[in-house]
């Protein structure tokens, strides 16, 4: 396990890498949701505003 | 010809782009999410160390559909980008500024692990050739759509001056691909694209094809879902939106 985590000592490299493939995967996929969420609700408080 | 037009025209209306991709995301993030895992126990775990690179060889895994998505991307921004010029489709204009970010943080993604796989390889976090300086540039191109899109407060007139940039600057996008073959650089040539004989071990080239699939899918996942963000602040005064957000309180 030790052995595989090293990455025959390119472990600093490699491992960096998937990190921050997995950030921007994970940010994305959040901001994505986010924005649509915030849209839906910000279009109900329009209506809110103008019915009340 | 007519009933057909009208067909295309009802398709492309924001409401059903709306409804239809609500329904196609998740199918695309699961597809993505079973990929990506397949891709990552046989990138890190069963395939071969190179000959030369040794296991430095793994980044190929991130690296390759990083670059591969900041090209699709900016192919996919400006495709889009044009259909909304030329026929005025909304929700090409919406797909197209979607695509931009996302697009983006790939391009960013692709040369950070390039630098990371530079670095021990070549001795060196960055240097200024051909194929580094123009994915360099198609981050800038990206950031510069952003920015225009972001500058002008009329969102009809943003997504025009946006989309004649993001056509301007496709241009880019070949001499990106090409660039390791037109010019003498450090980067390495093409080695899947070599239809007739691809240059890579079978056993790497399987998670590396799942991999750059399971990107494309998420890619599109997410930019489909930015889209249907931007139609709901676009049409907030539109009947279907004011039915959706009213009807099930918003939570599709």
């Amino acid at each position: 396990m030790s052995h595989w985590l090293a990455m025959g000592a390119y472990g600093w490299f490699v491992w960096p890498s998937y990190g921050i493939f997995a950030l921007v995967v994970g940010v994305n996929w959040y901001t994505a949701r986010k924005a649509h969420r915030e849209a839906l609700s910000r279009a109900r408080r329009r209506i809110e505003r103008e019915t009340t | 010809m007519f009933k057909l037009n009208r067909m295309f025209h009802k398709l492309l209306s924001p409401e059903s782009y709306y409804r239809f991709a609500g329904r196609l995301v998740p199918w695309l993030g699961w597809s993505c999410a079973i990929l990506m895992i397949a891709g990552l126990i046989g990138g890190l775990w069963y395939s071969p160390p190179d000959y030369q690179q040794g296991e430095s060889v793994r980044i190929i895994y991130v690296h390759v559909p990083a670059a591969w998505l900041s090209l699709f991307g900016y192919m996919f921004m400006a495709g889009a980008a044009l259909v909304g010029l030329v026929w005025h489709v909304k929700v090409a204009e919406s797909l197209s500024m979607a695509a931009a970010p996302v697009g983006a943080s790939f391009t960013f993604l692709a040369l950070v692990t390039g630098s990371l796989w530079g670095k021990p390889m070549w001795g060196t976090f960055w240097v200024w050739d051909a194929r580094l300086t123009s994915e360099l540039v198609l981050l800038f191109l990206y950031l510069g759509v952003i920015a225009l899109y972001n500058a002008v407060p009329d969102v009809r007139k943003a997504s025009r001056a946006a989309g004649i940039l993001a056509l301007v600057g496709a241009v880019n996008v070949p001499i990106v691909h090409y660039s390791v073959e037109w010019w003498y650089t450090l980067h390495q040539g093409p080695t899947v694209t070599k239809l007739d004989a691809p240059s890579i071990d079978i056993r790497m080239l399987i998670p590396l094809l799942l991999m750059a699939l399971a990107s494309t899918l998420f890619f599109l996942a997410v930019v489909f879902t930015r889209a249907r963000a931007d139609l709901v602040r676009r049409e907030r005064d539109k009947r279907w939106v004011r039915e959706l957000v009213t009807a099930d309180g918003g939570r599709q």
